[in-house]
């Protein structure tokens, strides 16, 4: 027989092209790698050129506002309680624009999720155009709709509101519609088969099913939307934000009152953050959070 | 009786879940009451600018052209939107406007017809003809006989006529009419270049007879729309997005180990490491940039940094999870031949994270996009402050729309790109292993 003889050759060959092909792959792998760093260190040089200051100019000097703001508010230490009572009525402004936003965004995306949805979809033509509207809801940033807003409706919550929902009905939509996907349509027959409309077979049939994770979903963007409206306090939609521009332009002195802002802002993010992360995790406890990612 | 006390048991709890499924929209429905009340959403009414409105919709549409006179000096001159970019050279107008020595025609259409001189005229159908005499003592303005309609605005200085196809301005100093037509004006060419108004086959010959480079810097120095400033902008926000996603992913993966249970047995370094992620995802990105702002000043570095540091903590948190849900089989499995740790490290676990990193990574650098963009216009960078900056002159509504069609196209691409390289990346990375 000749297997002992070509058994030989074939290890060899077997080895041979294991290697070649191992060669190859370290040869791609290090020239993407090349390529990437270039990229990185290509993009940080435009970026810093095209900088007002330069990196290694204010490297050195990016404590100093911390510092500043750091050592004023130890200095008045006696006085961060007031300012933090101050400015509670902001914060909540703040939180309640985060909330009543990702509240609406939910209801809202919610019945669009379930248009969007292959097999539950109520009229299955408007299944593509009204993804699309979602995809163009989603793209947006906030700041952009928010800004307009301002223009027409002048500054305020609401304007902050309205743009952080349209934001999140797109987010939330799309979440939702695939959440839904995974739904077990045997409730939806069963109820079709006694006659139940629509809106039945979608309130009885699948939302108890994937409530929870509809839930867990609205929290984590609850904890995307507080960021989102401090920040858009910050172009002038009110809130915590907005005070927190005025103390910063008071200038240097005066950053005790930033400091009480800077903190009750990093508490509540915190504080959201934690409380979030705890229900979610009862929501979709047997999950494990790392797997949990949309 | 177990029959009684099953039903009685049943009925509570159906009792207990009407309850909950009629508490909850109550409650959803008095948290709104609530913020009706506390966002004055009835004041609202008030605040909305109608006016604001209507010029922002009709300016996403359509721009005008103002042609002025200058009662003082007799100067006519003609612009687009009225801006110094956009005049006309002297002795030049559109074929609507007919200028002469002394009087110049301002045909606005279906009749409606401007006679711009020392006296001013303006005939409109249906209505009549108005006479102006604008001098020192007033507009002097005769309307013909009856009630003064709606459209009309008079008073001894001041003479508005607001029509469907122009409006009419007098005041002693200057007579200004204003044409609305649809589109974006010179969106292409500004008017003095010499390929203004060419259709796209001129456009294409003249190409061809080695005009191209010509044509394309008419283009892209065009002044009024910037283009070359524009793709300069959309290119700094994403070169944001890049640096700060892939900046932080690259500082976070170490780090991620730090944190991680089955890979750092020291307690402390693992509690300081978790909290030092928790710090930077709490002081949330707005603060970043505000204090790094403050060290580079504004720009598309400070926005990177600011993606950075944010993303630092929540990639450092995703990853530390990820590894602490590494499978040790794969890692014994190396060990038992023979193995060096760092071969362990590099054969037994990062090919069982990589899908999932590169994944969280790739939908990171997608969000980014949006968040550069935000970033942009706090500190001033790339097309965010682009799109600020338009938004604050309350008049360029089309170059608004424009930015905000670039914003969800550039983050469209991007999540295209980030979708199809994930898919790439993972598919090829599991084929490998």
């Amino acid at each position: 027989m000749t297997d002992a003889s070509l058994g030989d050759t074939s290890t060899q060959t077997i080895k041979d092209v294991y290697f070649a092909q191992r060669r190859t792959k370290r040869l791609l792998n290090t020239i993407l790698l090349v390529l990437f760093i270039a990229m990185m260190v290509a993009g940080f040089r435009t970026a810093d050129a095209r900088n007002a200051g330069g990196f290694f100019d204010g490297f050195t000097s990016i404590l100093d506002f911390p510092g500043d703001v750091v050592s004023e508010a130890i200095e008045r230490f006696h006085l961060l309680p007031g300012y933090l009572i101050k400015y509670f009525p902001s914060l909540i402004e703040t939180v309640n624009i985060a909330a009543a936003s990702t509240l609406l965004g939910a209801l809202i995306g919610l019945v669009l999720s379930l248009m969007v949805t292959r097999g539950l979809a109520p009229v299955p033509a408007l299944v593509g155009p009204l993804r699309r509207v979602l995809d163009v809801l989603r793209a947006v940033p906030e700041i952009v709709i928010a800004l307009v807003l301002i223009f027409l409706l002048g500054g305020g919550p609401i304007p902050a509101m309205i743009a952080i929902a349209l934001h999140t009905i797109g987010a939330l939509g799309k979440l939702f519609s695939e959440v839904n996907e995974n739904a077990s349509l045997n409730p939806v027959e069963g109820l079709a088969s006694v006659g139940a409309s629509w809106s039945q077979r979608m309130i009885l049939g699948v939302i108890p099913q994937v409530a929870p994770n509809y839930l867990s979903y609205a929290l984590l963007r609850f904890e995307i939307n507080i960021r989102a409206s401090a920040i858009l306090g910050f172009v002038g939609a009110g809130g915590i934000g907005y005070d927190l521009r005025n103390t910063i332009s008071w200038g240097q002195g005066k950053f005790d009152e930033a400091a009480a802002i800077f903190l009750l802002l990093f508490l509540t993010i915190v504080v959201v953050d934690q409380l979030s992360s705890v229900l979610r995790n009862r929501l979709t406890h047997g999950a494990k959070i790392g797997e949990a990612h949309p | 009786m177990t029959t009684a006390a099953l039903h009685s048991n049943t009925s509570q709890i159906f009792k207990r879940k009407r309850l909950i499924s009629f508490a909850i929209p109550s409650v959803i429905l008095l948290y709104f009451a609530y913020i009706f009340v506390a966002f004055d959403v009835p004041g609202l009414a008030d605040r909305v600018n109608v006016n604001n409105a209507r010029t922002l919709v009709a300016d996403i549409y359509s721009y005008k052209t103002h042609v002025a006179r200058s009662n003082r000096t007799g100067e006519v001159s003609v612009a687009i939107e009225g801006e110094r970019k956009g005049e006309y050279a002297p002795g030049i107008a559109p074929d609507w406007v007919t200028l002469g020595d002394d009087v110049t025609m301002v045909d606005l259409g279906k009749g409606y017809l401007v006679t711009l001189g020392p006296e001013v005229r303006f005939n409109i159908p249906g209505y009549g003809e108005i006479v102006a005499n604008p001098g020192r003592s007033g507009v002097n303005a005769e309307l013909p006989d009856g009630p003064v309609p709606d459209f009309i605005n008079a008073s001894k200085n001041r003479l508005a006529i607001t029509t469907p196809a122009g409006r009419l301005s007098i005041t002693r100093n200057k007579t200004e009419v204003f044409k609305y037509n649809y589109g974006w004006e010179l969106f292409f060419f500004t008017l003095e270049s010499p390929y203004y108004g060419m259709g796209p086959a001129a456009l294409v010959s003249h190409a061809l007879n080695g005009e191209a480079g010509a044509i394309w810097s008419d283009f892209w120095f065009n002044k009024m729309w910037r283009h070359g400033e524009v793709a300069w902008a959309l290119v700094e926000t994403i070169l944001m997005a890049f640096l700060g996603t892939f900046g932080a992913a690259i500082i976070a993966f170490p780090l991620g180990f730090l944190a991680a249970k089955n890979f750092t047995p020291l307690g402390t370094l693992r509690f300081a490491a978790r909290r030092l992620f928790d710090f930077l995802r709490g002081v949330d990105g707005l603060v970043w940039t505000i204090v790094l702002s403050r060290a580079f000043g504004p720009g598309p570095l400070t926005g990177s940094l600011a993606i950075l540091l944010t993303d630092t903590g929540s990639f450092g948190k995703m990853f530390s999870e990820a590894l602490e849900n590494v499978d040790g089989k794969q890692i014994e499995g190396i060990t038992s031949t023979g193995a060096s740790p760092l071969q362990r490290y590099r054969y037994g676990v990062i090919p069982q994270i990589t899908p999932v990193l590169l994944s969280q990574i790739l939908y990171y650098l997608e969000s980014n996009t949006r968040s550069a963009t935000i970033i942009g216009a706090i500190t001033g960078g790339g097309i965010g402050l682009l799109l600020t900056q338009a938004i604050i002159t309350q008049k360029d509504w089309e170059e608004v729309s424009y930015y905000i069609v670039l914003i969800i196209l550039m983050v469209m691409a991007m999540d295209t790109f980030s979708g199809w390289l994930r898919r790439k990346l993972i598919q090829g990375d599991e084929s490998g292993h």
